[in-house]
């Protein structure tokens, strides 16, 4: 087995569950993952793929720690990280990142994009040469320096999605989580922010987890592939072999779903669940 | 052969209030039973177009130039009163987004027979009765459970369903869908393509599909508007324009567009020529333009 920096052990989150919360009263809980087991190998991005309700944005959270598992353990880098206090995840920060699905929600309106990338630097005791690490963030994300001085609502998605990009990593972190990077944003713009981070991800020797719905984008960003439904892990492998002879029926009809930019008459009228053979 | 259009634009344009067209001359016709897609990226006028014809665009947006002809009918030539009573008739819209589209403190049923009874005048029997053939012919097994619920209630598959019910179910002969397939999983997202392009047929319903995603156009479609900047930049049969797209950004915009079956060869940013073309087109087109009458 390839070095892991993340393992993964029975992983399970359980959140309240909201709308079974009766009005006084606490809300029921309600089991989002239900025991998962993987690695994230180093310097490589994996991408994890699932309908909506599959619970792959919780997953997210809990490998960076947003919330906490109701049982299991994630190891970071050799170190048990299920529990931590904050306190105790702060130094950790650094080496977490995040990069959001939705810029324009994720950048403060009211301040440059300077003293947005400035902002986790400061956090994490790099607050020397400020003005010069972000110049080299926005260099390295094929922006201008004098962004520096704009605001978000003066970008393009594109642009924003770059800042991002930039602000998580500034802090050289060892690994990153993409949620949906680029699911608001056009085709063209899309490939320019996927080929920046799969450029970034190889200079920077990142441990990336690319959380998408798109199947299409997984294959040819990412070197492994988990493929989630409702909780649990479907199937998972390096990507080639996933695509060139999926096991399991549901990997198999996610990817017969998934509408080619080609002519296919036979496509719609095939069964969703068309068996391999 | 020539059967009357279902649909003609001729040469809209509509701009904003400082005087920017949104809509650059565009034109094109819909034959009876043909489903015309319109793809582009945010901001290419498509959902615009599809405004346009409905006659819901925003306020801010002025038509300034150009026809449109619903079954032979110049809409401009009508009283506002008559067109929104032709429209009513012969157009419906599924749109994006079901849960917004619903109101979320009403049942299922009503809001979807007041369209029949309120514009068509139908009665509340008939257009109930209508309702449900059309919401089992969507597939929704229990139709007289699912006209008792609220929104909330249902998956975003079963919401679009019934949307789909809607549309089709005072017989339009146009409908407008704007991205009715976006916000729904892939999975999800094949059946509805399907179920559309079943009742489509069976029905004989024209289709203006509105789309940014050139995997959905060659699926459903037979005729393509590729759109930028509020103008078309290519039409053609579905078939021809994906074995020879002509105009370098439709041949961009596919390169552009993912595909698992071949990773290397799509997800290709756009080049800066094409673009820098396309801003050339747009400014040529300004240049050149006057409105005929304002």
């Amino acid at each position: 087995m390839p070095d892991a920096l993340i393992t993964v052990r029975g992983l399970k989150v359980a959140l309240p569950d909201m709308t079974r919360k009766p009005l006084f009263g606490r809300a029921p809980m309600a089991e989002i993952l239900k025991g998962l087991d993987f690695e994230l190998p180093k310097n490589s991005i994996t991408g994890i793929v699932g309908e909506s309700g599959s619970g792959k944005s919780t997953l997210g959270r809990a490998l960076v720690r947003l919330i906490e598992p109701s049982a299991g353990s994630v190891t970071f880098d050799g170190r048990d990280i299920t529990h931590l206090s904050d306190a105790e995840l702060k130094p950790l920060r650094r080496d977490l990142q995040m990069i959001f699905q939705d810029p324009m929600s994720s950048l403060n309106p009211r301040r440059t994009i300077g003293s947005i990338i400035a902002a986790p630097l400061k956090q994490n005791g790099m607050g020397d040469n400020l003005r010069e690490r972000v110049a080299e963030a926005l260099r390295r994300v094929g922006l201008p320096v004098n962004f520096a001085m704009r605001y978000r609502h003066e970008l393009s998605g594109g642009q924003r999605q770059r800042v991002g990009i930039a602000r998580a990593l500034a802090l050289s972190p060892k690994f990153v989580l993409a949620d949906e990077i680029v699911s608001g944003l056009d085709v063209s713009t899309q490939a320019q922010v996927l080929t920046l981070l799969e450029r970034l991800a190889g200079e920077m020797g990142l441990t990336v987890a690319f959380i998408s719905h798109d199947l299409s984008v997984i294959r040819r960003l990412c070197r492994q592939v988990i493929v989630m439904r409702q909780g649990e892990i479907v199937e998972a492998g390096p990507t080639d072999e996933l695509f060139g002879d999926p096991k399991q029926a549901y990997t198999r009809e996610l990817i017969a779903a998934i509408p080619l930019p080609e002519i296919d008459p036979d496509w719609l009228r095939a069964k969703p669940l068309a068996a391999a053979n | 052969m020539s059967a009357a259009p279902c649909l003609e634009i001729s040469n809209l344009s509509a701009t904003l209030p400082s005087g920017m067209r949104v809509l650059r001359s565009v034109s094109l016709k819909i034959a009876p039973g043909e489903v015309h897609a319109l793809v582009g990226e945010s901001g290419a006028g498509k959902s615009m177009i599809g405004k346009a014809v409905l006659g819901v665009l925003p306020t801010s947006v002025r038509i300034v130039e150009g026809d449109m002809l619903l079954e032979g009918t110049r809409l401009g030539a009508l009283s506002p009163k008559a067109r929104r009573a032709l429209i009513g008739a012969r157009t419906a819209l599924i749109p994006q987004d079901p849960l917004t589209a619903l109101n979320p403190s009403r049942r299922i049923g009503p809001q979807i027979t007041d369209r029949l009874i309120r514009i068509l005048g139908w009665s509340a029997s008939k257009a109930e009765s209508r309702i449900r053939r059309l919401l089992d012919e969507v597939q929704i097994r229990e139709p007289g459970r699912v006209v008792g619920c609220y929104p909330h209630e249902l998956s975003g598959g079963m919401r679009q369903r019934v949307l789909i019910a809607a549309a089709f179910a005072a017989e339009p002969r146009l409908i407008v869908a704007d991205e009715p397939t976006t916000a729904l999983d892939v999975t999800v997202q094949k059946q509805i393509l399907r179920l559309i392009a079943d009742l489509q047929r069976e029905h004989g319903t024209a289709i203006l599909f509105v789309t940014h995603d050139l995997g959905v156009v060659a699926k459903i479609s037979q005729k393509v508007s590729v759109l930028y900047a509020g103008m078309v930049v290519e039409e053609a049969d579905t078939t021809a324009l994906f074995a020879a797209p002509q105009h370098p950004y439709t041949r961009a915009l596919m390169a552009a567009t993912p595909r698992y079956t071949d990773p290397y060869a799509s997800l290709l940013p756009v080049d800066a020529a094409v673009l820098a073309g396309l801003a050339g087109e747009v400014a040529e087109a300004d240049r050149a333009w006057r409105p005929v009458h304002a």
